[in-house]
């Protein structure tokens, strides 16, 4: 799909075979995973759970051209993908699902992802934030950590988004903004959520460059991503990549799909799975064989094994972390509450 | 000097003594604000850490988390309490939750600065008294000066802190002067907890914001007739000093709460309650209040009917005084 606005700054080039297999384990195992997930809320393992299904190479593609070393990710509630790409530890970004603490219970700060937010449009006004402060730390252009800010169609229609986008327009904020346009919001359909069609297009009217990109190609995803880094990460400040993708499942495990679309809608519009699209071509390029393709079942299997595990073996955090975490300073009324807290509920 | 000049000192000696202090806001820059407050800061800090955003409160807000996140203590300026609405989602949901949310990992040094209150006949939304929204919202702080010492005190106080604080200045007492300790003797000063800036042993009047100096003044009245009224300055409307509270009505033995915003859920029943809680047996009638009514601030015109005038906390008084168990 075309540019919108060219972008100036230097794309990536060509990816080498490893980092193309590495694509498609990503992949793969964001696939296991998610689907794992589904089966779990259904046993009764975790409560809800928000599928990716469909969106594995707008995800991995996007997540693996960041540079966790000085980059910052502001996710939604369904980028899992993501998540697994940058290096998150899985068991506690699932924690969420299992209802264990809001936002996970990994490291937001270590891990560079910021909590899991349940805001739709909320958090794209932090990347802002946290971009600006890049800029005012003095970091030569160049070497600016960018922020990247995930949203859908949906939020694209919530004011803070607009808001998001005219502050890091005027600020030159070094701003990623990765729209993941799924087709639906739970079950409005991308036309009667986005006027005139595209995310992307109203990136012209705050005088940003943007992309759209086929979001189920991992590589095309890859590039467009690490061309709007690379714009942003050299001070001229944000860009739009808009990933046109599909989401096969489910808004949640609480959804049913078939009060909005019939099963041979999501065939059709669903176009061609994207794990399938990769395969496809790492066979016909001759960069992966059969015995690859079994090797990374298997790896994709074990991984879900150990993180299925994990979560099994997640039990509630102790009720004191209630209280715990409000604020930096506890007030006295909040710590006689604690208190009461443990003398009435026998937790002395 | 006024409490404009020293909300303005404070706010210097706060970004010379934390170089990760920010000031950002509409017309906060060049203008120094609509009230001045920020007046010369961005000449003397630069236009990076004193800067204007464009025109939306969320946005300042929002952005403000994000810089919170880098390690920054932002200090936003919303021009006008009734401005404060379009940005509650940011406040509540973000600004308030994300310590809670990143267990301790993200804390949010936010000092957010709301001219507030009435008492400038001013146009719609240009005067609100949001205290009990925002004392409502677990994770936030809320404080309110009184004059001008208060302010330079608590502001230095709040824009150290690693929790976000609502700080709501009484925008009609900005120009009002007053003795300022700025001395070598008020460093390490902590302005926690309420004050008592009027002595007296047969009433307690628990004010904030304007409204202390306006029961000085009842107090003043009353002192005539013979009743020794003491106020207290609450100052902290989250966390309420229970313990001051409780100490100066066991003194006293009663109790009015004055405040602007509306009657009903109003702060002045949490001040109630808590005075019920604490000094029921010594207590010799109902804790009174004396509010704003439960409509939207009116317009200038009926300001003076509408925010508690000394008439009608005089009656709150004698309301009290007269009381008798049935």
């Amino acid at each position: 799909m075309a540019d919108v606005l060219a972008l100036d700054g230097t794309g990536r080039a060509e990816l080498a075979d490893e980092e193309l297999r590495e694509l498609y384990r990503l992949m793969l195992a964001v696939r296991h995973l998610d689907e794992s997930a589904i089966r779990w809320q259904r046993q009764g393992l975790i409560p809800g759970y928000a599928p990716q299904l469909g969106q594995e190479a707008a995800q991995v593609g996007s997540g693996y051209a960041l540079d966790m070393s000085r980059d910052f990710v502001f996710p939604t509630y369904r980028e899992m993908g993501v998540a697994r790409t940058v290096g998150v530890d899985m068991v506690e970004y699932m924690s969420t699902h299992k209802a264990t603490w809001h936002g996970g219970l990994y490291d937001p700060k270590a891990s560079r992802f910021a909590p899991i937010q349940a805001v739709v449009g909320g958090s794209v006004l932090h990347a802002v934030g946290w971009a600006h402060g890049q800029t005012l730390d003095g970091t030569p252009a160049g070497e600016l950590g960018v922020a990247i800010t995930y949203f859908g169609d949906g939020a694209s229609s919530q004011g803070d988004v607009h808001e998001a986008m005219n502050f890091a327009a005027v600020m030159k904020a070094p701003v990623v903004f990765f729209i993941q346009n799924n087709g639906w919001a739970i079950s409005v359909p991308t036309e009667r959520q986005v006027a005139g069609g595209s995310v992307a297009g109203r990136a012209a009217g705050y005088g940003m460059p943007s992309i759209q990109v086929d979001g189920n190609d991992v590589v095309a995803v890859t590039q467009a991503t690490a061309t709007a880094l690379a714009h942003a990460r050299a001070g001229n400040g944000p860009a739009v990549v808009e990933a046109m993708t599909y989401r096969r499942g489910p808004h949640s495990t609480s959804d049913d799909p078939g009060r909005y679309r019939t099963l041979e809608e999501e065939r059709t519009d669903g176009g061609e799975d994207p794990l399938a699209r990769m395969r496809t071509r790492l066979l016909a390029d001759g960069i992966a064989d059969e015995a690859f393709f079994e090797e990374a079942l298997a790896a994709a299997r074990a991984e879900e094994e150990q993180i299925r595990a994990g979560i099994n073996a997640l039990g509630p955090r102790p009720g004191t972390e209630m209280f715990d975490f409000v604020y930096q300073e506890p007030t006295q009324a909040l710590k006689a509450q604690a208190s009461a807290w443990r003398e009435e509920s026998e937790h002395v | 000097m006024s409490m404009q000049q020293a909300l303005n000192r404070a706010l210097a000696e706060v970004m010379t003594e934390n170089p990760r202090a920010l000031i950002l806001g509409e017309d906060v820059g060049q203008l120094g604000g609509v009230f001045r407050i920020t007046d010369g800061l961005q000449k003397k800090f630069g236009e990076a850490r004193v800067f204007d955003t464009p025109l939306a409160e969320s946005g300042i807000l929002g952005m403000s988390v994000g810089l919170a996140m880098a390690g920054y203590h932002p200090i936003p300026e919303v021009q006008f309490d009734g401005f404060a609405y379009p940005a509650v989602n940011q406040i509540i949901c973000q600004v308030g939750r994300m310590n809670y949310r990143s267990r301790g990992k993200l804390p949010m040094p936010i000092t957010l600065r709301v001219p507030s209150f009435g008492g400038i006949r001013a146009p719609e939304h240009h005067g609100e008294s949001l205290e009990a929204m925002f004392a409502h919202v677990p994770g936030l702080k809320v404080v309110s000066p009184s004059g001008p010492n208060e302010a330079y005190h608590l502001l230095k106080y709040a824009a150290t802190r690693q929790d976000p604080v609502i700080f709501m200045e009484p925008k009609s007492r900005y120009w009002q002067k007053g003795p300022v300790n700025t001395g070598a003797d008020a460093a390490g000063y902590r302005p926690t907890g309420s004050r008592v800036v009027r002595e007296g042993k047969h009433l307690t009047l628990v004010a904030w914001g304007a409204m202390v100096a306006r029961c000085l003044q009842v107090a003043e009245l009353a002192a005539e007739d013979g009743i020794e009224i003491e106020v207290l300055d609450l100052r902290w409307l989250k966390p309420i000093d229970a313990e001051g509270l409780a100490a100066s009505v066991a003194k006293t033995r009663r109790a009015v709460v004055v405040h602007e915003a509306p009657r009903t859920s109003g702060l002045g029943a949490e001040v109630a309650s808590i005075i019920s809680e604490r000094c029921f047996g010594t207590l010799k009638a109902p804790v009174e209040r004396v509010t704003g009514f439960d409509v939207p601030y009116p317009s200038g015109d009926l300001e003076d009917e509408y925010i508690p005038n000394i008439d009608r906390i005089l009656y709150g008084i004698q309301r009290v005084l007269e009381y008798r168990r049935g």
